[in-house]
């Protein structure tokens, strides 16, 4: 097990680069591994897409880790952040999805999971997870959220700006507004994707695509930059 | 199991014993602080002290936790807002940007920071984003709980009085609540509802302000909701002296209350909270007078957000506005902000425009007098 001593700056870039004298590190129970995660959703799908890199400071620790964990036939969350805690916050997800299921005979909807995660968050808010979670998924009668998206992960600051302008057409004047369609939503996942890996260190490798539609969830794998 | 264990799960359950889930009013009423809090909806969130009590083997985490709170965070907590709440003789006004920031980036830009907890209270929060929404969702709770229990609404300062309690154990920690409670004490009458009804069929409820949406739907009593302005005037004319003090001092009326998660407590007539509230400040001290219609109270509050927005980094994008009176909570249709300074930049080069033509007409003026002088003295 290797015991990080590099200071981690609050975006999880590595500070600390020359010698400022002796300084004493204190252990950290968090890393930061990279990678970003988006979702969006249009009248009848949803979609979850994850990069598949995973890193700490300046080493890739695997290509093939994507960040995007199926839970139901109609929910996908993405997690992407400390890796450790995006492994245990997933296995506690599906422990309490069973016991619902178990209890209640029936699976947990989209937005139960959500509020449900929403409570698991905050039972640790004195030490907290430390995970970008997006749900994507449909609710009870197969709808999506017409036009919804969010991205986040460690270049969530570079793509939502993209994404308000070219799903939420935002800051344009005198555009037509036409709905979202699943063609052209994964078309602009795949651009959104590529951009990001071109301008930040974290994201690249591959991209997994989850598509939800009443059908149930389909995936796909593009590759990305490897450098 | 190894799992439970990680998420404490059947830990905390085990502490709550059947018994204290039985309705006694009485032993409601004497329980102390600690006790209300487990049997309350956070018994899954211990506060980070009273964990050690409990007897758990001290593992390597146990003793760095308590070292770790503040320091070790890996990512910042939500911060910066505007929000603000006044009373005034129609009522109570409580107005709030939409902005979420998160350390420079805008997590939400269409967050609604102004949340209903019944029919006639609203609350304004600040602070934390994730406390507010977990302590907001307690409060109603607790509400709930009382309504039911005691048969008649909880006042705006029992409201007040309970979220602090609430919050008292959690003092010292980096939670960050600062909430402002705006609502309407007082039970409807049967009077007020009658007279209500009465104009409504006299006048038919044609809504001023056309931008009314959503209203609530939580009150038990069912009165009509969908009050237009006109007859909010009437009724409040009638039934309440326009006098200030008589509904201070007495059981009905509008109410400001703010609570801080450090445990302070304040009643006013003004409240504003966040990192704009200086500035919205300033424009509600200039503009505040007890005697306001409801569109001058509207328009006050709504330039008070206007204003903190274009001067703090932290606040911005869209207003939301509610109005509570008597008969409950109306929300106002959220606005957004860009609209209006572009309006304004309208508004400013018009001016300029026209400063422009003034001066040139006076100059003009001046020009031909001068002139008739000029050659007065050339001719003489």
């Amino acid at each position: 097990m290797m015991i990080s001593s590099r200071v981690f700056g609050d975006n999880g870039k590595v500070k600390e680069y020359h010698y400022t004298g002796p300084v004493e590190h204190k252990f950290s129970p968090y890393a930061f591994n990279g990678g970003t995660v988006l979702a969006v959703a249009g009248e009848d799908f949803a979609l979850v897409a994850s990069d598949t890199r995973l890193s700490e400071g300046y080493s890739i620790h695997s290509r093939d880790s994507p960040k995007c964990y199926k839970l139901t036939d109609t929910t996908v969350i993405g997690c992407s952040g400390f890796h450790g805690d995006c492994l245990t916050l997933t296995k506690i997800i599906e422990a309490r999805l069973k016991m619902y299921k178990h209890s209640n005979n029936k699976n947990m909807t989209s937005g139960a999971i959500a509020a449900m995660l929403s409570t698991i968050l905050y039972g640790k808010r004195f030490f907290p997870y430390y995970v970008y979670n997006i749900i994507g998924g449909l609710d009870e009668e197969g709808r999506g959220a017409r036009d919804t998206y969010k991205a986040g992960g460690s270049a969530s600051a570079m793509l939502q700006p993209l994404l308000d302008n070219q799903i939420g057409f935002k800051n344009m004047e005198n555009v037509e507004q036409v709905p979202l369609t699943l063609e052209k939503a994964v078309q602009l996942v795949k651009d959104v994707f590529i951009s990001a890996a071109e301008r930040d260190v974290y994201t690249g490798d591959a991209l997994k695509i989850c598509i939800i539609t009443k059908e149930g969830v389909r995936e796909e794998i593009v590759p990305l930059r490897k450098d | 199991m190894a799992l439970q264990d990680v998420c404490g799960f059947l830990e905390t359950l085990d502490d709550i014993s059947p018994c204290t889930y039985l309705p006694n009013e009485m032993g409601y009423m004497r329980r102390t602080p600690f006790e209300f809090d487990r049997d309350s909806a956070f018994h899954f969130l211990p506060p980070p002290q009273q964990c050690s009590r409990k007897n758990r083997a001290p593992t390597l985490f146990s003793s760095t936790f308590s070292s770790l709170s503040p320091h070790q965070q890996p990512f910042q907590l939500s911060h910066g807002t505007t929000t603000l709440g006044f009373i005034f003789q129609d009522g109570v006004i409580a107005a709030a940007d939409t902005r979420a920031s998160c350390k420079g980036l805008i997590c939400c830009p269409i967050s609604q920071k102004i949340m209903p907890i019944h029919s006639h209270l609203v609350v304004n929060t600040s602070g934390s984003g994730a406390d507010c929404m977990l302590w907001e969702r307690i409060l109603t709770r607790e509400m709930r709980l009382y309504q039911l229990r005691h048969r008649k609404r909880l006042s705006v300062n029992g409201a007040a009085k309970l979220l602090s309690m609430m919050l008292h154990p959690f003092k010292g920690t980096n939670v960050c609540v600062a909430a402002t409670l705006c609502g309407w004490d007082g039970e409807e009458t049967q009077e007020t509802l009658q007279s209500c009804m009465e104009i409504a069929d006299v006048k038919k409820a044609v809504e001023q302000d056309s931008n009314v949406s959503a209203i609530s739907d939580e009150s038990a009593q069912g009165s009509v909701k969908m009050a237009s302005i006109n007859e909010q005037d009437e009724i409040s004319k009638d039934t309440q002296a326009l006098n200030p003090t008589s509904t201070f001092g007495g059981r009905s009326g509008p109410r400001v209350c703010y609570v801080c998660s450090d445990g302070l407590q304040l009643k006013g007539e003004i409240i504003s909270v966040g990192s704009g509230s200086p500035y919205a400040y300033a424009v509600l001290d200039d503009g505040w007078r007890w005697g306001m219609t409801v569109d001058e109270a509207v328009a006050l509050a709504r330039e008070a957000v206007f204003r903190a927005t274009h001067w703090d980094a932290y606040s911005g994008n869209n207003v939301d506005l509610f109005h509570i009176t008597a008969h409950g909570w109306r929300r106002r249709d959220r606005e957004d902000l860009k609209e209006e300074y572009y309006r304004e930049r309208e508004r400013e080069k018009k001016k300029i425009k026209e400063r422009e033509k003034e001066r040139q007409k006076r100059e003009g003026d001046e020009l031909v007098e001068g002139e008739g002088d000029i050659y007065s003295v050339h001719c003489g």
